[in-house]
Parts: C-alpha cells; structure tokens; sequence
C-alpha cells in the first residue's frame, strides 16, 4: 500500500517494521511526531522521558536486555544525552540500538543550528541520512540490521526539511524479533578504566571496518551523467541539487559517517569539478580534503542556514534566477496565543520592572514587546542556574530585582538541578514555574506533572510544590496567573525576602480547553488608555483610532478586563 | 505533466495544513508523484506560516522555489503579499480577504499595509479576493474557512469535483465531513472576478 506521509511517520513506520519494542523520546521540532507516531502502535512501548539523557539510558537498557530500542530527540537534546552516548559507543549493543536526532538547519524553532554529523564523528558512532519518507522507513530498518551486526549504536539523522515534508511510502509488515537473550558481561557493559581501554580498540576496529564496508553499501550510491560536474550530496541537499543540475553525475551517501572513501575516490577520478553539497558544517568536505582530493565546498556555499535550489544554481552553474524583490512587510513572529496563561505574569513582571533569566518553552514568546518578560534564553533548565549565577556576581541587592522564569516541562527536564544548587550554595533567588499542565511549544506533550503518559494512561502526578519543598525551599507558593493582584503581591514578597522561594503559577494552557467561550467587546467607555494593548494579546489590536477585539481571535480568557479601569471590557451579548 | 507548484500561506492557527493534506491526498490518488512541506513547531503559535505542496511526474525537492510558483492561496492578506514574489509570471493569487494583525502592529512599531491589495494586483494579474471568513461564519462554522478557500483553489487545478469531495471524506474528522462538504461547495461554486 503506498501512503503519503510525514518524513517523521516513515521514521516510526520503519522502526515498528523493523520490530522495535522499546522507544523513548523527549519532545523537541522536529522530531516530536516521530514518538507520538510510534505510540499508536500497541506492540511497542513508548515514553516521554524526563529529558534526552534519561531516554538514552531507558533505550541502551532496552537493548541491554535484548531488545530493539531507540531513542529520540531534536540536534540540541543530543548534548543533554552526550554522556551516555560516548559511552554506549564502547560498549555497543545486544538488541539493535538507533538514535533518532533532528536537526533544525535555518532554525525554524531552535535556539542554535548545531550539526549532529559532528557528533558521530566524535562518539564513534555510524549515521544514516535519508532524504524523503521512503528512505526514512527504509533506513531505520537498516540502522537497525547495521546496530546488530557491527555490535554498535546506529544514528538515523533527519533535519527539519525531511522531517515534516511529506512523500509517498510503501507501506510493509512488521517483522517480530525474538528477544536476544541477556548475558551478563562485566567486560563488555561496565566501562571502568581497565574495561574502557580493550573496548576503545573494539570501537576503532569496529570503525575501520564500517568504513570499508561503507563502499558497498546500498545506499551510497552514484548515478552518473555528464562527468563535468560531480556532486557528493546527501539528505535533504540531495533533492536540490537533483532539482538544480539534473544532468550533474552524483553520489548521494545514505551514511554520512564513517564516509566510503574509496568509493569517494572513484567517484572523484572519473569528473571534471568535484562539489561538496551539504548544510552546515563542511564534515564531508573536511574529510574528503584531509584524504588528498580536491573539492569545491564552503568556498561557495555557507555553513549557515539551508539550502536550496537556487541557491545551488547560483553557486555551481552561475545562473541567477530573477525573481522579483520580496516587499518589505511586517514581520510576524510567533505570539502567546489569546487566553494564554503566561500573559499574566509577564504583564506583571513589567509592571514591577523585573528583570528574568529565561528558559525555552512557549513563554519565551514573551521576551518580545510589548510583555518583554525576559532577558535571557540560553537552553533547557538555564534559567535557574544563571538567576543564581547572577545573584553569586552581583549580590543580594542586585538579584532582588530578577526572578528565574521556566515552564513545567522545561523544569522537569533540567531546572531541578539547579534548584538544589540554589538551595545548597545558600542563594536567594526566585524561580517562578511557569505550570500550564503541558508541553506546549512543542505541541502538547504530557509530561510527569500532567498525570497522563504518551499513550493516554493515567500515571502518577509529579507534585511540584513537595518536590521544591523536599528540596529545601521554604518559600513555595502556588498563584493562578490571571489573579493579577495576587500574582503581584506575592512576586513583591517573595523577592524580597533574604531566602529563595519558589512560585507555582497554575493554570492550564489555552489550547488544552476544548469549549469556546463567548469572546469580550470593547464599549464606548474606552478611553484609549492603551493597557490592554500592554497585554500583547493577539486579538487586541487597534482600528481607526479605536481599541477593538478580534472576535475571530479572541478566547474569552477574561485577563484584558482586569487591566481596564474605567471597565470598557466586557463579554459580548452583555 | 509538468510539476505544479503550490503555495499555502496563512497565520499560525488558521488550520492551512488541513488544506494541503486534502491537495497531497487528491494527488495521490490520481497516481502523481508528490511532496509538502509543511508547519510545524514554534511558527504554529500565531506566526507566519506556509506550506508547499508540488505534485507531477517525479518531484525531488519538497520547497517551492521563488518565482516558480503556479498558485499561491493565501488565508491573509499580509501574508498573500509576503509570498507574492514566489509566483511565476502568470501564476495565480487567491487570497482571503481577512487581516491579522502581526504584534509589531498591534504594539506599534509598524502600520498594517492599507494598499495591499493593489500591490497584490501589482505583481499578479490574476488575483482572486474572497471574504471566505464571513462565507464560513455563515455556514456556521469559523474552521471551515480552510476548505471554503480549497474549493476556490480546487477549480484551477482541473480535477473532478468528486475527487476532492473523496478526498475530504478521507481527511477530515467524520463527525465535519458534511459541514466540510457544504463548505467546498460554496467555494466551488462562488463566482470571483
Ligand atoms: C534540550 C532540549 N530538548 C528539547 C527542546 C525542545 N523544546 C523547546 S520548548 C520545550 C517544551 C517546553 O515546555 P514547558 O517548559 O512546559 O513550557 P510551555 O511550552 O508549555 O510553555 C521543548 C521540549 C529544547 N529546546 N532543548
Ligand atoms: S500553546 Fe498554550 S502555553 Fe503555548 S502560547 Fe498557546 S496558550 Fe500559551
Ligand atoms: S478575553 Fe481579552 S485577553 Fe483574553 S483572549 Fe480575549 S481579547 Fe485576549
């Protein structure tokens, strides 16, 4: 049966063909779907983990004990999970072990556009990549087949392109692995020094003989034509560069590490000009360089950003494609929705001039005006840690003024850490949790404080305010963001006291309420004061000198009317 | 056949990709190879988004690429006007005659565009404009927005009317495949100049 599916579904699709049992993730554009896909399947387990490490680990354990198992997540998770995957590298596999990573070239939702292929370099560790649905299904299957035989973890890597493009698939059966059976191996699977050692001549010989067999591999293949232009090419690249010099000879690699160097070799005597076409980093072309052959790569190419079709015919044919000049607009970036809940304290936040170190979620919406909620944003859980680095720097009196902003999810996965180093090391700092029973940027994944796992059951509720209390936070206190005046009082209170404190802002996310309710109106009475506009709702806006709602936009959330003075806010038909 | 090149434009929320999948779905079905690129992650909460979708004999790359584009519908009109320089020189704009303001609006620091849609005309000579908000809220439903625009676009596609409806009953959610229906419909059958 042939279907047209998601980059990300053929992902799932190949890894249940392939017998998997086990698959953890944490969520994370682009490779969320991947996970949520796998879950409909009932013969496999699935997970979200706490964060990337811990789905490493539940997945090497998996294989461990004999199972298929992967694990997966977006490029920047992978240096949460770095720790383990150095280490599984020596220790390699029992059941087949693929790590699924994603990554985001041009940073359509990511903080930086960090090229995973650096990884398997540095790990030891093979990766395929595929360019569409069908080799992403296919390639899994592989990956796994390739885990088993060489005794090794196997990365698949997809970028944003190949994840959420959709093409057509042929659609098989699942094949049932048995089991391996499970052995206990102290020299194999406990990497202390002495073990480490022997294994790391394992893991180099394993490496060496990839590397040869890589040049027969299926998937590195070459399809001549005209031999004046060369390209070596792979994933997503691939597809443009056959869209832009059709009559171009190419060698599309389907593993991208370790590279097929003889074939490279071959490849390269037989054309004119040898191109390098890859996104971001030069990893093919460095190595094919180091090996003595010549190339044309980052010499006409950037390591920023993606590429694409003209780009590719501007660079290696010289033709410049006409287009007209795109208008200079607007721009429209990504907003908190109407009725979301962490609108209120940001407007809060403003109103007290506080300053945050902020975290990665959806509320990191909310650094741009008019909320202009934070002044940070580095990674997963830094919001904590640096609010009490920059307390440590400049004292007391100059931390009264800021607060540590993260979300549930984003608190769950990193922030606890760096609570307890708050608490141990004597700080003083505010974290405000930002819980909207979700994990909403990404789409709304449950996560250990909503109560439900991947597949819908009801699970144990992580409860955050004993957890801050276990601790050591004296000071934990649970706010609805819509109280303003609450919300208020207690961010005056508590970051004024000489003690950290934790505060729990609780409401759930707007998009998680299914009924509609009626949207709010702005009367006569309006006096252009212009405080609602300060709330950065999207469905507020103002009209020929009038302060108007959007009734298709508006939620009925009902924060806007606690911001007017003069009571010109209220629900339509009243 | 040669590759037709489609682009869906809209803002963050207003269901575009239901629209593209129902395209993909009708290709699919009339043995066309086909690609999309779509949405999703952090530009889904409110931002601009878009959605390519190409079908034809055999198509590698899932982007539209600038000035190649046959038709390009847009759910807003700032965003129809972001897009524009990506259709072809005769290619065709359908564009929603709906306005969002974007926050550098709403906050103050920029003006939504007045002449939009002479500046539309500008570039495209053949520029359809529909109030498919007002069709939609008529039928009862904001959401069906997406497949009131699906039956204007489905008309320049020269497929058969049945196609497309089998193709909704195979997309969207039973319980709105009527309304959905209707929906197609009205677009189907609206007179544009
Ligand atoms: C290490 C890492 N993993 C995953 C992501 C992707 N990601 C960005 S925000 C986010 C979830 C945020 O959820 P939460 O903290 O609950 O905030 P919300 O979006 O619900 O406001 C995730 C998973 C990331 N940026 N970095
Ligand atoms: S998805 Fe939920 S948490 Fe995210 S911006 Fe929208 S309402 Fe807020
Ligand atoms: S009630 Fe006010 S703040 Fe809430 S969504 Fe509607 S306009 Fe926005």
């Amino acid at each position: 049966m042939k279907k047209l599916i998601l980059g990300n579904e053929g992902v799932a699709r190949g890894a249940y063909e392939a017998g998997i049992k086990v698959a953890a993730a944490y969520p994370g554009t682009p490779s969320t779907e991947i996970t949520e896909f796998i879950a409909k399947y009932d013969e496999v387990y699935a997970e979200w983990s706490p964060n990337e490490k811990v789905a490493m680990e539940v997945a090497i354990g998996a294989s461990m004990a004999g199972a298929r198992a992967m694990v997966t997540m977006k490029h920047v998770g992978l240096n949460v999970a770095a720790d383990p995957l150095f280490t599984v590298s020596y220790t390699g596999v029992n059941g087949g072990l693929v790590v699924l990573v994603a990554d985001d070239p041009g940073m359509h939702s990511s903080q930086n556009e960090q090229d995973s292929r650096c990884y398997a370099r540095a790990a030891h560790v093979p990766m395929l990549e595929p360019a569409d649905s069908q080799e992403a299904k296919d390639y899994m299957k592989l990956a796994f087949n390739l885990s088993e035989k060489y005794d090794t973890p196997v990365f698949v890597r997809m970028t944003t392109r190949v994840s959420h493009a959709q093409s057509i698939v042929e659609i098989g059966e699942r094949e049932e692995i048995e089991l391996k059976p499970y052995e206990k191996n102290i020299q194999k699977n406990v990497m202390m020094p002495g073990m480490a050692i022997k294994r790391h001549i394992v893991v180099e010989n394993r490496m060496n003989q990839l590397a040869e067999d890589a040049n027969s591999l299926e998937i590195n293949r070459i399809e001549w034509n005209d031999t004046k232009i060369g390209i070596i090419t792979s994933g997503i690249a691939y597809q443009y560069v056959k869209e832009a010099l059709p009559n171009a000879s190419v060698l599309k690699l389907g593993m991208v590490h370790p590279l097929p160097m003889k074939l490279i070799k071959e490849f390269a005597d037989k054309v004119e000009t040898l191109y390098i076409v890859e996104e971001l980093e030069a990893v093919i072309e460095e190595q094919v360089k180091a090996n003595g052959i010549s190339a044309i790569g980052k010499e006409i190419f950037s390591v920023q950003g993606e590429l694409s079709v003209k780009k590719i015919l501007s660079a290696i044919a010289n033709k410049e494609i006409q287009t007209k000049n795109p208008e200079a607009l607007p721009g429209r970036p990504p907003v908190l929705c109407p009725g979301c809940p962490h609108r209120g304290i940001y407007y809060v936040m403003k109103k007290l001039k506080l300053n945050a170190t902020g975290d990665i979620g959806c509320y990191t919406l909310g650094a741009l005006e008019p909320l202009a909620g934070i002044d940070t944003c580095v990674c997963m859980g830094a919001s904590v840690g640096m609010v009490h680095g920059i307390e440590k720097a400049r004292g007391r009196d100059f931390s009264k003024n800021w607060v540590g902003v993260i979300g549930d999810s984003t608190f769950i996965h990193s922030g606890i850490t760096g609570l307890i180093d708050i608490v141990y090391n004597k700080g003083m700092s505010t974290v405000v949790i930002l819980d909207n029973s979700t994990t909403g940027m990404t789409g709304h994944q449950d996560n250990p404080a909503t109560g439900k796992t991947i597949k819908g059951e009801a699970a144990p509720v992580l409860n955050l305010v004993e957890l801050a209390k276990a601790i050591g936070i004296k000071n934990v206190r649970v706010v609805d963001p819509f109280d303003l005046k609450e919300v208020e009082a207690v961010l005056k209170e508590e970051t004024n006291k000489d003690e950290p404190s934790v505060i729990i802002a609780s409401r759930p996310c707007a998009l998680l309420i299914k009924e509609k309710k009626a949207p709010y109106k702005i009367t006569d009475a309006c006096v252009l004061c212009g405080a609602c506009l300060r709330l950065g709702c999207p469905a507020i806006e103002k009209q020929d000198g009038k302060v108007v709602i959007n009734d298709a936009l508006c939620n009925g959330c009902g924060l806007c009317p606690k911001v007017c003075r003069v009571n010109a806010i209220v629900k339509d038909g009243e | 056949m040669e590759t037709k090149n489609i682009l869906i434009v809209g803002v963050g929320g207003q269901g575009t990709l239901l629209t593209s999948r129902i395209i993909g779905d009708v290709a699919v079905k009339k043995g066309y190879d086909v690609k999309m690129s779509e949405v999703h992650g952090m530009a889904q909460r409110g931002g601009s988004v878009v959605t390519h979708v190409r079908y034809g004999d055999k198509v590698y790359s899932p982007l539209v690429e600038e000035g190649t584009c046959d038709i390009l519908l847009a759910f807003e009109k700032l965003e129809a006007l972001r897009w524009i320089h990506y259709l072809k020189e005769d290619g065709i704009a359908i564009v929603n005659n709906q306005e969002i303001n974007p926050m550098p609006v709403i906050t103050g620091a920029a003006q939504y565009p007045e002449d939009i849609i002479e500046r539309i005309k500008v570039t495209c000579k053949k520029t359809y404009i529909v109030d498919a908000l007002n069709i939609a809220k008529e039928l009862g439903n904001i959401k069906v927005l997406n497949t009131v625009l699906l039956g204007i676009l489905s008309k320049h596609l020269g497929l058969e009317k049945t196609d497309w409806e089998e193709a909704i009953e195979r997309t969207v959610p039973p319980k709105t495949i009527e309304l959905n229906k209707k929906a197609f419909s009205t677009g189907y059958e609206l007179e544009i100049k």
